[in-house]
């Protein structure tokens, strides 16, 4: 551990914007757990009085259509966001590790499904799966969350394959199968946490186009629902403003969106080459 | 050659199973009953029966699916709920105008990304490496939609450069003759430059705005080969030979860096196709994807079904296309096969 | 035999700049070449030939730095020439053809078209010329249907035939010097024996200087004048061949003479030598590199290396010698 942390402080000098990317990571954490009690107003609540107010000391990033305050609204979104994005990429890291695991474990006919499920989803242009998808299973959030694991399965799936592959014949494999552990054993308890930093790596670099993926859905009108606050639906409300110059209504959740995206990529990125230095390009 | 084509097409049959069978299954997925999905929410309850035995949903399931390719063999897709159209005329008509829009980004995309990449790489680590790297993270962080309303927001409504952000050409302007459905070169074809001009000021936010969010991809994959490619043996021999640092750099170098870029299209196509039906909504692009997205609003199923298909299609063709464009530029892969 | 040296290296030190510290890759090399001679650079693997060669040719990696030193060449100090002009220089009149033929040729270009570009370069041909010509020389390292191999991308060819192309590349504008690095190390024997020769011939023709970096010495023997002995990234011991095997004076080329047993018996003999190469980026290296795995050495050894000439164009840089 100690030489991984040495490592992580020469990244981190070497590469200050590594650094940039876990202060605002940790902006973000905060903002998406303590968003509701933070928020100066309650993002529902319409106003029509104060509709399409531009930024002001009241209204810091000024009021929407209905009245309502977008600096609230921005920061209660963060939860939902974040929240979908993060349980995509749990769940498509859960189904991809498994299979990809089993796939370069096992071989054979495992090896077969696996790759030709993984082929199939990759034969679609990703987006497009996913709006299909959601289209069909129905207009929900939790679909949006299927949808975004389903498009990145294959991703998680070669990555693991890959390394389980590479691990099959290794030493403390071979050394726990002869312990007389099972197929199973072997592959939950000894591969399974190995690949585990690769892992991680690939998670945090899918975040980001997990964000984009729903925040792209929603923007379309699949999923999140208005009154709720998201950013995508908050940007496609905004839309409707901008050719008569309401640009704030748009502007400040796209701008947390691009923010939130910037961060997940630079920190996966910035955690490829404190965990693996080799995979830099 | 024959043979690169043949074993490509190979290649690519699995893929378009596979694309069918899953385009099968979404519509057996729809939440509820299928039919009443088809038919639309106001349908009286015969007219859902009717839609049944139509669709074929009341024989079991491999039935269902034989009819289903039989129909996609026919080029049937059903009808579009809000007008009554076809789908395949509705698509086939609207087809174009997506085409014209990706591939233009990607001709952008391109422009901007590989003479990035290859500055990049020939100044590894100094300050235009790092830009690059900055610039092209920030571009692939860029939602497309928002970058669209950004790019709306200041060239249109600010500083007026841009024409209204809505459609293929200006409103007082006829389309020109249909000939490549492509607005910019039938245009040229018919001599109107003026229909030329509109069109290209149309085009020009939309498909920067899908540019920026596939740059990033292009540049790194160029950055990283090119630098691969710089640092081999066949290099140290061209600059022992004394050749000009440009035929090191471009006639050497870059060339053999371009052919792993080629096999990135793959991934770019997927970007750019899927960024298409945002863009497409922000400027009220008539192409598949806003097509798409009005069906979906309106629940009207068989457009999204059959954009959903006609996407996946045209991915697996374009990556054909690439595979065999790359078998013809690589002498290794085009001399072997 | 009047000495016109074709190239002459002085104190020629080069470092290395690394993750893990600066590596004093070559450390006060000098030796020379003459007209028409050939000169064989040996040593062990990781003794710094090629770095000594692509010093000299000015593609080190950008890692790399040039700390000291000079090389004369044709009344130029090469070392101190600007890229530009050194540019010129390179293929004209000075070349190199590298070890893994393979590799070292562009892989989609025709075969034709890279002896031809560098014709073009140096105007040894027209453009219009330039496919002609580099037939021609095809045809000069005595490569079968010229014609249809012009056309052939490297991956067609055999190891042995790129390298006759890589050859026909540096000798297409009659350079003044040649280099060859490991040219043969690859190659099957029969072939290792065709390419020498080839390049010998070709030499004696033009009255080129060649160095000739192996790790072989009983190659070293067979082809050339004069030996120099490298030994991590110092001169050792340089010495006409003949004088060479009769009395080896560093202890490290008697080992490497001891693990040769015969002139032509060829035999990858470095790799018996007791100990490793010494860690070049230790701040405290000895002057003597070898003194690690010396037998011979004494208190004397610690002070900086002496020259000591030994014999006619003989000089061993040794406290001890033998
Ligand atoms: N690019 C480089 N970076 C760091 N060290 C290098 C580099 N190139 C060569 N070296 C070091 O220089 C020494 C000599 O290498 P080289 O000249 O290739 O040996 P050889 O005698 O086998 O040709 C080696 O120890 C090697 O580690
Ligand atoms: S100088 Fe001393 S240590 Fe070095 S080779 Fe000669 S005798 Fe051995
Ligand atoms: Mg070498």
């Amino acid at each position: 551990m100690l030489p991984l942390l040495r490592h992580a402080r020469y990244v981190l000098s070497e590469n200050p914007v590594t650094g940039l990317a876990f202060g605002l990571f940790a902006l973000f954490l905060a903002a998406a757990l303590f968003g509701p009690w933070l928020a100066p107003y309650d993002p529902l609540q319409s106003n029509a009085t104060m509709a399409l107010k531009p930024p002001s000391a009241a209204h810091w990033f000024g009021t929407d259509q209905l009245g309502r305050d977008i600096f609230s609204r921005v920061l209660v979104a963060t939860r939902l966001d974040l929240t979908i994005a993060f349980a995509s990429v749990i769940l498509a890291f859960m189904l991809g590790a498994l299979s990809g695991v089993a796939a370069g474990y096992f071989g054979g006919w495992t090896d077969q499904i696996v790759g030709r499920l993984a082929d199939t989803i990759m034969a679609f242009p990703l987006f497009v799966l996913a709006m299909g998808i959601v289209a069909a299973l129905g207009n929900e959030v939790i679909n949006i969350v299927i949808a975004t694991a389903i498009i990145n399965f294959p991703l998680y799936a070669r990555v693991a394959r890959a390394e389980a592959n590479v691990r099959r014949e290794a030493g403390f494999v071979e050394a726990a199968r002869l312990s007389g552990n099972g197929e199973t054993r072997v592959l939950l308890g000894h591969i399974l946490p190995n690949i585990m930093p690769i892992m991680m790596v690939q998670m945090s670099l899918t975040m980001g186009y997990a964000i984009l993926n729903a925040a792209g859905l929603s923007f379309i009108g699949l999923g999140v629902r208005p009154p709720d606050a998201e950013w995508g639906i908050m940007v496609a409300e905004g839309a409707n403003f901008i050719q008569s110059g309401e640009w704030w209504i748009a502007l400040f959740p796209g701008a947390a969106l691009m923010l939130a995206v910037f961060c997940f990529n630079l920190l996966g990125d910035g955690l490829r080459d404190i965990i693996d230095p080799r995979m830099r390009t | 050659m024959l043979n690169l084509l043949l074993s490509r097409l190979a290649t690519a049959i699995p893929s378009i199973v596979g694309v069918v069978v899953v385009t099968f299954m979404l519509t057996r997925l729809l939440p509820g009953d299928p039919a009443a999905y088809f038919a639309g929410l106001a349908a009286s309850p015969q007219a859902i029966a009717e839609i049944r035995t139509k669709l074929g949903l009341d024989k079991s399931l491999p039935e269902q699916f034989v009819a289903y390719v039989g129909d996609l063999v026919q080029g049937n897709l059903g009808n579009s709920l809000s007008t009554g159209q076809p789908v395949v005329t509705e698509i086939a008509t609207r087809l174009p105008a997506s085409a014209e829009l990706t591939l233009f980004a990607l001709i952008v995309a391109v422009a901007i990304a590989i003479p990035l990449g290859v500055l990049a790489a020939v100044k590894q680590g100094t300050w235009v490496d790092h830009l690059c790297r900055i610039v092209t993270t920030a571009g692939v962080s860029l939602p497309v939609f928002f970058t669209g309303l950004l790019l709306a927001y200041v060239f249109y409504y600010l500083l007026q450069w841009a024409p209204a952000p809505t459609g293929r050409l200006d409103i007082f302007l006829s389309p020109p003759p249909d000939i490549t459905g492509f607005y910019l070169i039938d245009s040229m074809l018919s001599g109107n430059l003026e229909t030329f001009w509109s069109a290209l000021r149309q085009l020009a936010l939309p498909a920067i705005s899908m540019a920026i969010f596939s740059l990033a991809p292009l540049a790194r994959m160029t950055r990283g080969s090119m630098l691969a490619v710089l640092g081999s043996d066949f290099i140290r021999t061209a600059r022992a030979s004394g050749l000009s640092p440009r035929t090191v750099v471009f006639t050497y170098a870059f060339r053999n860096a371009v052919l792993p870029v080629i096999t990135t299209l793959g991934m770019v196509f997927s970007f750019l196709l899927g960024a298409n039906v945002l863009v497409e909504t922000v400027f009220a692009w008539p192409g598949i994807g806003l097509y798409a997205v009005n069906a979906l609003i309106t629940s009207d199923y068989a457009p999204v079904q059959g954009f959903v298909l006609t996407m996946a299609v045209l991915y697996v063709t374009l990556n054909l296309t690439i595979d065999f464009v790359y078998g013809l530029v690589d002498p290794r892969v085009r001399l072997e096969s | 035999m009047t000495a016109i040296p074709a190239l002459a290296v002085e104190d020629l030190s080069v470092e290395f700049r690394t993750r893990s510290g600066v590596v004093k890759v070559l450390e006060h090399v000098g030796f020379s070449v003459d007209k028409g001679e050939t000169v064989a650079l040996v040593g062990e693997s990781g003794s710094g030939k090629s770095v000594t060669a692509f010093a000299v040719m000015g593609i080190l990696d950008a890692a790399g730095k040039v700390t000291s030193g000079r090389a004369m060449f044709g009344g130029s100090d090469l070392l101190a020439l600007s890229e530009r002009d050194l540019a010129e220089q390179r293929g004209r009149e000075l070349s190199m053809i590298f070890q893994n033929p393979r590799t070292a040729l562009n892989p989609i270009r025709r075969v034709g078209r890279q002896i031809a570009d560098v014709l073009v370069r140096h105007g040894g041909a027209t453009r219009n010329d330039a496919p002609r010509a580099a037939i021609e020389m095809l045809k000069k390292v005595r490569i079968p249907d010229p014609e249809r191999r012009a056309e052939a991308y490297p991956f067609e060819l055999s190891g042995g035939m790129c390298q006759r192309i890589m050859i026909a590349i540096a000798l297409a504008c009659r350079p003044a010097l040649l280099i060859a690095d490991e040219p043969t190390t690859g190659l099957d024997v029969t072939t290792q024996a065709v390419i020498m020769d080839l390049i010998g011939e070709l030499a004696g023709e033009s009255g080129m200087a060649t160095i000739f970096i192996t790790h072989d010495l009983a190659l070293a023997a067979e082809y050339c004048d004069r030996i120099v002995v490298m030994h991590a990234g110092h001169i050792v011991e340089a010495a006409p061949g003949r004088a060479l095997f009769d009395h080896a004076r560093h202890p490290y080329s008697a080992k490497l003479l001891a693990a040769t047993p015969g002139e032509t018996v060829s035999l990858d003999a470095l790799a018996s030598i007791p100990g490793g190469l010494p860690d070049l980026r230790r701040p405290d290296l000895p002057p003597c590199r070898y003194s690690g795995r010396c037998e011979r050495r004494s208190e004397a050894c610690d002070q900086p290396l002496p020259q000591r000439t030994v014999g006619e164009h003989h000089v061993v840089a040794c406290w001890n010698p033998l």
